[in-house]
Formats: structure tokens, C-alpha cells, sequence
């Protein structure tokens, strides 16, 4: 695919949001990019794309293209790809690119139940291009999937929504104080584009991912559950072991990682875990 | 019987009904019996059945003997006897309890000696593991009868034995027996052997009437050593105490009569692939008979393929550790061909097909006989979804394309040895190994001179000049070279194959074909990956020789990205079927031994090890001495996109151009397919669904953790079953060198 890398310093701006609030202007990283570029992300014609990859079984069913934008808000100390943080660092890439790579795979998704999962990232930091992309993935006949934290989900369109087939929707914690520390940001926005997709019927996978010491104490999966609860919509709950896979990354971008040494879950907490959403009538794995 | 075509005409004395009429009685023709006669299944597993006691007990006492065969390589050898159909008295395992019975030689894991192919091959392998070797036998077989190995030696040209020594063309079968030619052992149990020599002697009679030209006097020898031959395999079976001259008239006969033949074809000779060939439906129409006759219930069917599947993966070839490197783990590739769709549109799934997957649980996982699935999107959804379940839990059944096989071959055709497709009886193919493609890309910028040595292997040509490499420079100067090579390749497995049916004829393998069959001249290539990312380097970064004291390039420094093969990028997967067409079209330009039709591979079955051990830096980035990548697949850790795109990329290498099959090996961990055993049934279902609609021809699946692999390096005693693909073939992990199992530990394991 052609694409250029933007290499482009940062500078502070504002990201406008659909009902015209804005979310706050260090992050925001579209004005990093040339004013004509920047025009094209607004308009959803190109993205900044991280990379790709054909999966099966992790990111929604059968075996999906999995687009990784660049660009995300959270923080989170778990963070397994660092590198998709900023905007700036990805690819940009056309439209008619992508469309053409989902056109290529259509046999692969029918052989399969597959289809595109968008994710990061944070996908709702480029909204206009996920819902052109979703829009076409559907001419297509192509299942389309979301995969986010919600933070930005007031960034989705109706339109968008109209689209989406999936959402794979982590909550990444249950106690707003907890969530913070882990994402540097609010829970309520997960919560608000939760109900939103629960009264759309759109289907959801929640996912939680377990760190030891820092995402399982009870209460906080405890609040978890009961916020995932109340959503009929939920179909599973995937509750993530924490790895050490990423911590190279964080490494490489030398950015001091703060679960250095930390143990993935064992056995016997997974267990809990998993009961503390099953005991709720969740489907949970 | 009547010879009224398409009916039953009543039954035998036990109340089995007759089989349905046709063509297949007039002639031997076993696709038209089984057209007939066999009874699709549509169903799931559900109706399989267990392993018995009798069979439980039979595989315990070998269980107990394999400890020691993989601590000395060998459990015993009859250093004595030169091996032949006849040459072994009966053996057994449990005699009282062995429902199917033969072995190649008087006792279980003893292995014969096979001399024809080569001396050498023999005193060293009796030498490495400790047996005496006999001189009378070295004088008979040096002085007295002449080998294949040394004839072969004679008609080599100078050309031939520089690029052999200098590793560019390796594994040539000129000191072993070929293999890959598949008896039609079917037609033993359908016909019986008298009317297989009656069969034979009108080929006579039509022989006795031609010119005695060249071509017709060896014909004329060929068919009378099959016909002695197939005395021969009735002796033997008569030492059993079975009369195989008439046709199987029960189920457990058919097995019976089907073994013998192929025992008989592995009693005689030692070829590096003795593949099985494509039996379940045919042993399936005797079973379902019996069953219809109420002689015999589930739990007896599966027995009878239980105990065939003990016998087959049993078989056992004395060779050196030259050989085990090229093809390690001590392989045999009695390769089964299950499944397919037939020309009719009806799937040849049978219950027989799923009782020989069934095996695999009764008996555990192993790697012999290789389990090849002939896989089709139409397969019933019942019987994907067991080979995929069966493929989760054990890693030891394989996958090739029935939609491509069938177009090409009708859907008789069965894989020998890996990826290689033949029409059962009617097609054999002289095996050519495979050149170092990679070295002679290492050649060509050289100018001929070997990097490692600096010896002068290719004729002499401008070395490349260049500061930075140019594609513009590299490629014709790499297409210059390939074209010496592709000569020197078929000048050399000319030299070979023509000595073989000279020396070490497969008489009864033969026997058991048509008298007029198709031939291939399987060529091969090794390395097509590295060269496919080297060529890209040199095109998409920049990429500098690094130069010795003598001017000889040794090492390779590269700036910037380039793309890689394996991650469904045009860019190089374009350069990958560029060269392997190209080569394809060089190979054609040279005459064949006995018209065989120029095919070739993109498979190293293990070779990718000992090829890679001898070949220098490569403008890609590989070490001097790193594995090449197994077949056709991408260099380990480069398929950074998923499984499926590494596969796709594969599968843009045209079939056309690679008839003798092109074979990729995966690994997945468990979880990547799904959280639950039915959700990573259904991931693996659509997986290979994708991969073959694409055009995939070949792929294996290995469902396993990189943890599962170390610990059973650290003790292998906890793993004496664990079976792992590795190329076209299983091996059990524990029975391969340190070296081949670091190999397969630093292959790409997809997550997803």
C-alpha cells in the first residue's frame, strides 16, 4: 500500500467531536499533520494506519483483517502496542486502498464468517474514515467490527453505528479512581457509549484485561460485571491475562514502563475472575 | 458374478453381497470398482469406535521397544541377509493376537539391509550402529554385482559432481533407493495375483510382437522381473498362510492381501519414500459389505485398520546420518491418501476414511502413515470438522488441494512421499531432490565461485562490480547461472534414474502399474523464500557486498526496508513465482530419461537445515550457515501479517509450474485458533477453506506451544508420541537432532 510516513512535529490543538465538544488539546495530534492531510482525515478519505494483519479467532469471529490506526488517548499502563499512540508515527493510506485489501479477502471472510475489525489504537480518533470504511465494508457484504475503549465514543456517528456488525468494548476497569490509574482518563464515556450501543441492540464482546496488583482487586471486577451486566447486548466477556509481550516495545520507544517485572495472572486468579462475570450470567472466557 | 454392468447378482455363502458389476471385472480397473462399490458417508464420528484390548496390547509391546530404538538409533539389524521379497521368515508381534500379520523382516523393528542401491550406503550404516560387516557380502556387491551408487558414478559428468560437492544440488537419490513410485497395492485384494500375471503376460504378448528396440528389450526384462516378482509376494504371503493368488473374498482378507503387497514392496527395496497410495474407500466398500452380511460389527472394522495402521508405522529402512540429515527423524512416508471429491461430484469420504483418522486417538499421534487429507470447501461439514479436530489435538495429518489434484489427475491420484501427486498404477515419478537455489543466486554475483570455499563450481563469469547491488545487474547475471544449473540438474538426475531401472528396478511396485505409465522428472527447488527477500533487498533497499582480501562477496550490508515474502505483499511474492517459472521453463528446455515430463517441487522436506548450514551471508539479511525457511515458506519470523497471509503468499505460487507439489508447514498455539475446542474446530475449518479457494496447494498444521516443544527437548522421555509437521511429513519431535529441533523451535508460532 502506498504511504507516507508523516514524521511531522507535534503541536497542541483541539479534537472536535461530533456534538461539538472537544476532547483536551495536548492530546490532539491532528493539527500535527499538513493542513491538507488533516483535511483528508477529517473527511475519512485516509487514515493513519498503523498496520495490518489477517486473524483468527481474537479480534471477533472467523478470521477477520485487523487494521490498526494510529493514534489513542488512553495511556494504559498495560499498553501492548505503545507504538500506535501517536498519529503522527502511521502510515497514511487511502481509503481506496483498504477497500481494495477488503475486497481482496471477501473469499477469506466467506470461507471463514470473518469480516474487517478496525482497531489500534483508538479507532474513534479517525471517526469519518471508520465510518466511510464500514459504510463500503458493507456494499461489500463484509461483517464489520470495532474494536475499542470507548473513550471517544461520542466520536461515533449514527452513521457509523448503522455499520457496525461488533464491538469488541474493553472496560478496563470497573472503579472510575482505578480506571484513571491504569488509563490516565474517565470511565464514564465507556460507560455512555456502552448504553448507547446496548439501546442500538448492537452486539458486544467486553473484554477485561487481568493484571495483578493493578486491574483485580474484587470490587474493581466486581463493578466491572455489574456495568457489563446491565447490558443485554453483551454476547461474551473476555477476560485478557496480562502479558509481558510488549514491554520491548516500550523499550524501543524509550518510554519508562511501568509494569516492568509484573507477573501475568496465574491460574487460580483467572479462575476468580472469570466466576466473579459468570456468576452474573455472563458468557465468559 | 455376471458381467452385466451395475448389479448386485447375489450373495456368497456367509450372506456378503456381491459386488456391483462392471468394467472393473474385464480389466483392471480400480476406480471403476470403486465407483461402484463404495458408500459415501456423510456423518460425523460419532459412530467410531475404540481401541480394543487385542489392539491396546499389540501397541504396548512395541511401546516397550521403542525407548531403546530411539537410544541407539536402531533396535536390531539382520546384517546378513540382503533383503528381499522372500529372503525373511514370517515375524511377528503377538502372533495370537495380530489380526492383520507380516513383517519386513523375522522380528519386529529388526531392519534389513538393501544392497542394491549402493554398498557404501549399507557398510556405513552397519558400521555406525555397531554391526559387523560381512566381508563375503562386500565382495559380492563390490566385485561381483554392481550398485546403483557406483553406476550412477560412472555416467556423472565433471559438472555434476562440483555442484554435488559444493552442496548446490544435494539429496540426490544416487546412493538410496528414489521411492515415490506407489504400487497400486489395491489390486492385489481385488484381483489376486494370478490374474495380475495373467494381466501381465498379454503386456508380453504385445511386447514379444514390437522391434527389439532399446526401450523394448528393457521393457520386455521389466515385466518379466514384475512377474517374478509377484510369484515372489505369493510365496511370501503363503508363508503367512495366506494364498493370495485368488481375490480377497472378507474384509479382513482385502487388508490382508492389501498389506502384503506393499510389505512386499518394503521388503525389497529401501526408497526414501515408500507412500501407501489411496485405500480407504476400496478396503471400505469389503468392510461395509461384511457388515451388511452381520460378520463383522464397528469395533472389528476398526480393529482390522488398527492393526494395519501398527504394521505401516512400523516400517523401518536402515540408513545413515548423512541421510537423517537430509531427511531427519528416520521418515518412511507411508503416505495414505483420505478424502477427496470424485468426478462425480460424491465425496470419497467413507466410515474407513474416518477409522483411519480414528488411529490417531486409539493408538495415539505418530507420525507414519502420513495422514493426507485430500481437502475440498464440498467436503461433508461432519468429516472437516473431525480432520480439523483431529489436527488440533495430534499435529499429525496433513492437507493438499483435491480441487487442484483432481483437475490434474481425475480423483484416483494419491501424494507420495509429501506433496507429490500421482494417478494411483498409472503414474510413477523419478525423484530429483532439489537444487540450492539460493547458493547459486550466491554464485552468480561471484562469478560461478563458491562463497564458502572459493572454488570455482559454475562456469566462469563476470563477478558483480557493483558498490550497491542493482536488480537490473543481479537478476540476469542469477537467471545466467540458474540456466547452467537447470542443465547440470537434469544431466544428473538423467545419469540417475536411468541407473536405477538398471540396478535396483522396483520389480513388484511396478508390477502392480500399468504397462504404459505416465513418468515425471521431479526437480526441485530449495531456498525459494531467501532468494525471493534477497532479491527484494537488493531491489527495495540498498544493499552493499562486503568484500574478502581475494574479491570473493562474503557478507551483505543492508539500508532500509524491503518487503518480505510471507505477508501477501505483490511486491516480492511477484519475484518469488517469477523465479520458480522461470526455472520451471529452464528445467523443460533439457531432453528427460525415458520422456518423463519435467515437473518440479518447492518442498526441502528437512534439507532446509543442512542447505542452509552450507550456504554463505545472504543479501537478506541471513547469517552464514541460518536454516533456510522449510518449503515454500516464508523465513521464520518474517510473516508478520497472520497465518493466513504467510499462506496466501504461498499460495500465489502457480501450480502449473510446481506439479510436483509446493509445501507449507504453519504452527499456530491452540489459543489462536479460538477460546473453545469447537470454536478452534470451526477457526481451522475456515482457515483451510480460505487457504485452498486461494489456490493453496499444501498445508500443514501444527497446533502447539513453543513451551511444549523446549520441555520436550529437556525430556524427551515425558514426549515418546509427540508429533510435529515438519515439511511434508511427521516426525516424532524426540527422534530429531538438537539442531533440526532448535529449527523447528525458531519457526514463526502464529498467534492468531
Amino acid at each position: 500500500m502506498p504511504a507516507v510516513n508523516l514524521g511531522l512535529p507535534s503541536a497542541g490543538a483541539a479534537i472536535a467531536l461530533v456534538d461539538g465538544s472537544s476532547v483536551s488539546s495536548e492530546q490532539a495530534e491532528l493539527a500535527d499533520l499538513h493542513h491538507l492531510e488533516m483535511e483528508a482525515i477529517h473527511n475519512g478519505t485516509v487514515a493513519s494506519v498503523h498496520s495490518w494483519e489477517l486473524v483468527t479467532a481474537v479480534d471477533g469471529p472467523g478470521t477477520r483483517l485487523t487494521l490498526f490506526l494510529s493514534g489513542c488517548l488512553l495511556r494504559c499502563q498495560y499498553c501492548h502496542n505503545p507504538d500506535t499512540w501517536k498519529m503522527k508515527d502511521g502510515l497514511l493510506t487511502t481509503l481506496d486502498d483498504l477497500v481494495a485489501r477488503v475486497k481482496r479477502y471477501k473469499g477469506v471472510f466467506d470461507a471463514t464468517g470473518g469480516g474487517l475489525t478496525i482497531s489500534g489504537g483508538e479507532p474513534l480518533m479517525q471517526p469519518a474514515f471508520v465510518a466511510r470504511l464500514f459504510e463500503e465494508c458493507h456494499k461489500l457484504g463484509v461483517h464489520t467490527t470495532l474494536d475499542t475503549s470507548g473513550f471517544l465514543g461520542k466520536s461515533a456517528s449514527d452513521k457509523l453505528l448503522d455499520n457496525l456488525d461488533l464491538v469488541l468494548l474493553d472496560v478496563k476497569s470497573g472503579i472510575p479512581e482505578t480506571y484513571k490509574e491504569v488509563t490516565g482518563r474517565d470511565l464514564a464515556p465507556t460507560i455512555a457509549f456502552g448504553d448507547r450501543l446496548s439501546e442500538r441492540n448492537i452486539p458486544v464482546w467486553a473484554r477485561f484485561v487481568l493484571v495483578p496488583g493493578l486491574t483485580d482487586a474484587v470490587d474493581n471486577v466486581d463493578a466491572v460485571a455489574e456495568i457489563v451486566s446491565r447490558w443485554p447486548n453483551v454476547q461474551r466477556v473476555e477476560v485478557l491475562p496480562f502479558h509481558q509481550m510488549g514491554e520491548d516495545k516500550w523499550d524501543r520507544l524509550n518510554i519508562p514502563y511501568p509494569l516492568h517485572g509484573a507477573h501475568p495472572p496465574d491460574e487460580a486468579l483467572l479462575v476468580r475472575v472469570r466466576a466473579q462475570f459468570a456468576a452474573r450470567g455472563l458468557t465468559v472466557f | 458374478m455376471t458381467t452385466t454392468e451395475g448389479v448386485r447378482s447375489g450373495t456368497d455363502d456367509a450372506g456378503r453381497p456381491d459386488f456391483v458389476s462392471g468394467p472393473w471385472q474385464d480389466s483392471i480397473d480400480l476406480r471403476d470398482f470403486i465407483q461402484r462399490n463404495y458408500t459415501p458417508y456423510l456423518g460425523d464420528s460419532s459412530f467410531l469406535a475404540g481401541a480394543t484390548a487385542r489392539t491396546t496390547g499389540i501397541w504396548a509391546k512395541l511401546s516397550e521397544m521403542f525407548p531403546e530404538e530411539r537410544r541407539k538409533g536402531v533396535y536390531d539389524v539382520d546384517a546378513t541377509t540382503p533383503s528381499s521379497i522372500t529372503a525373511h521368515a514370517p515375524g511377528y508381534i503377538d502372533q495370537a493376537n495380530e489380526v492383520i500379520v507380516g513383517l519386513q523382516t523375522d522380528a519386529p523393528l529388526k531392519r534389513a539391509i538393501m544392497p542394491f542401491g549402493g554398498w557404501r550406503m549399507v557398510a556405513t550404516s552397519l558400521e555406525t550402529y555397531g554391526y559387523p560387516v560381512s566381508p563375503e557380502l562386500e565382495k559380492i556387491f563390490t566385485d561381483y554385482r554392481k550398485t546403483h551408487n557406483t553406476a550412477v558414478f560412472d555416467a556423472y559428468t565433471p559438472a555434476v559432481r562440483r555442484a554435488r560437492s559444493s552442496h548446490l544440488i544435494t539429496g540426490l537419490p544416487d546412493a538410496y533407493g528414489r521411492g515415490r513410485i506407489i504400487g497400486d497395492y489395491r489390486r492385489v485384494a481385488l484381483y489376486g495375483v494370478d490374474a495380475l500375471i495373467a494381466g501381465k503376460k498379454n503386456d508380453r504378448a504385445e511386447l514379444d510382437m514390437e522391434p527389439s528396440t532399446e526401450d523394448i528389450i528393457r521393457a520386455r526384462e521389466e515385466n518379466s522381473e514384475q512377474i517374478r516378482a509377484l510369484k515372489e509376494l505369493a510365496q511370501m504371503a503363503a508363508t503367512y498362510g495366506s494364498d493370495i493368488s485368488k481375490p480377497a473374498t472378507t474384509a479382513r482378507e482385502a487388508v490382508q492381501w492389501l498389506y502384503f503387497a506393499y510389505l512386499g514392496a518394503v521388503k525389497e527395496q529401501n526408497g526414501a519414500a515408500m507412500s501407501f497410495g489411496r485405500n480407504a474407500a476400496f478396503l471400505d466398500a469389503y468392510i461395509e459389505r461384511d457388515m451388511a452380511a452381520g460378520v463383522l460389527n464397528e469395533e472389528g472394522a476398526q480393529e482390522l485398520i488398527d492393526d494395519l495402521v501398527i504394521k505401516l508405522r512400523i516400517v523401518r529402512f536402515l540408513r545413515t546420518p548423512e541421510y537423517d540429515e537430509i531427511f531427519a527423524g528416520d521418515p518412511t512416508w507411508v503416505t495414505e491418501s483420505l478424502a477427496g471429491i470424485g468426478e462425480d461430484g460424491r465425496p470419497l469420504v467413507t466410515k474407513t476414511t474416518f477409522r483411519f483418522l480414528q488411529t490417531l486417538y486409539n493408538i495415539g499421534a505418530a507420525p507414519e502413515p502420513n495422514l493426507t487429507v485430500l481437502w475440498s470447501d464440498a467436503l461433508p461439514e461432519g468429516f472437516k470438522r473431525f480432520c480439523a479436530q483431529v489436527s488440533i489435538d495430534t499435529s499429525a495429518i496433513q492437507f493438499e488441494s483435491d480441487e487442484i489434484i483432481r483437475a490434474e489427475m481425475g480423483d484416483d491420484a494419491a501424494i507420495a512421499c509429501c506433496v507429490s501427486p500421482m494417478r494411483v498404477g498409472k503414474q510413477m515419478q523419478f525423484f530429483g531432490a532439489r537444487v540450492n537455489a539460493v547458493k547459486a543466486l550466491l554464485y552468480s554475483i561471484n562469478g560461478g565461485k563458491d562463497e564458502v570455499s572459493g572454488k570455482q563450481i559454475a562456469p566462469a563469469t563476470t563477478p558483480n562490480a557493483e558498490e550497491v547491488l542493482t536488480y537490473d545487474t543481479v537478476f540476469p547475471a542469477y537467471l545466467e547461472t540458474l540456466e547452467w544449473l537447470a542443465e547440470t540438474y537434469v544431466t544428473a538426475l538423467n545419469c540417475i534414474h536411468y541407473m536405477h531401472d538398471k540396478y535396483a528396478y522396483e520389480r513388484l511396485e511396478m508390477a502392480l502399474h500399468d504397462k504404459d505409465i505416465i513418468r515425471t522428472l521431479a526437480c526441485g527447488i530449495a531456498g525459494l523464500s531467501v532468494v525471493a527477500d534477497s532479491l527484494s533487498a537488493i531491489k527495495y533497499a540498498t544493499v552493499r557486498p562486503v568484500r574478502d582480501e581475494t574479491g570473493l562477496v562474503v557478507d551483505y550490508t543492508i539500508e532500509g526496508e524491503f518487503p518480505q515474502f510471507g505477508n501477501d505483499d505483490d511486491r516480492v511474492d511477484t519475484i518469488a513465482v517469477d523465479v520458480m517459472e522461470r526455472f520451471m521453463t529452464m528445467i523443460r528446455k533439457h531432453p528427460t530419461y525415458r520422456g518423463a515430463i519435467h515437473t518440479q517441487s518447492i518442498l526441502t522436506i528437512t534439507s532446509n537445515v543442512v542447505y542452509g548450514k552450507a550456504t554463505g551471508n545472504t543479501p537478506d539479511g541471513r547469517r552464514a550457515g541460518e536454516s533456510f525457511a522449510p518449503g515454500a515458506n516464508p523465513m521464520n519470523g518474517r510473516d508478520t501479517h497472520g497465518m493466513l497471509a504467510s499462506a496466501l503468499s504461498v499460495a500465489k505460487l502457480p501450480y502449473s509450474e510446481a506439479q510436483d507439489g509446493i509445501s507449507l508447514t504453519n504452527t499456530v498455539i491452540p489459543s489462536g485458533l479460538g477460546h473453545t475446542k469447537e470454536e478452534q474446530i470451526t477457526s481451522l475449518v475456515g482457515l483451510i477453506d480460505a487457504f485452498t479457494s486461494a489456490t493453496g496447494y499444501h498445508i500443514n498444521v501444527n497446533v502447539l506451544n513453543r513451551d511444549t516443544l523446549e520441555d520436550a527437548m529437556a525430556h524427551p522421555e515425558n514426549y515418546p508420541q509427540l508429533t510435529i509437521r515438519v515439511s511434508g511429513y511427521a516426525v516424532n519431535f524426540v527422534r530429531l537432532t538438537r539442531e533440526q529441533q532448535m529449527d523447528v523451535i525458531s519457526r514463526t508460532f502464529h498467534s492468531h
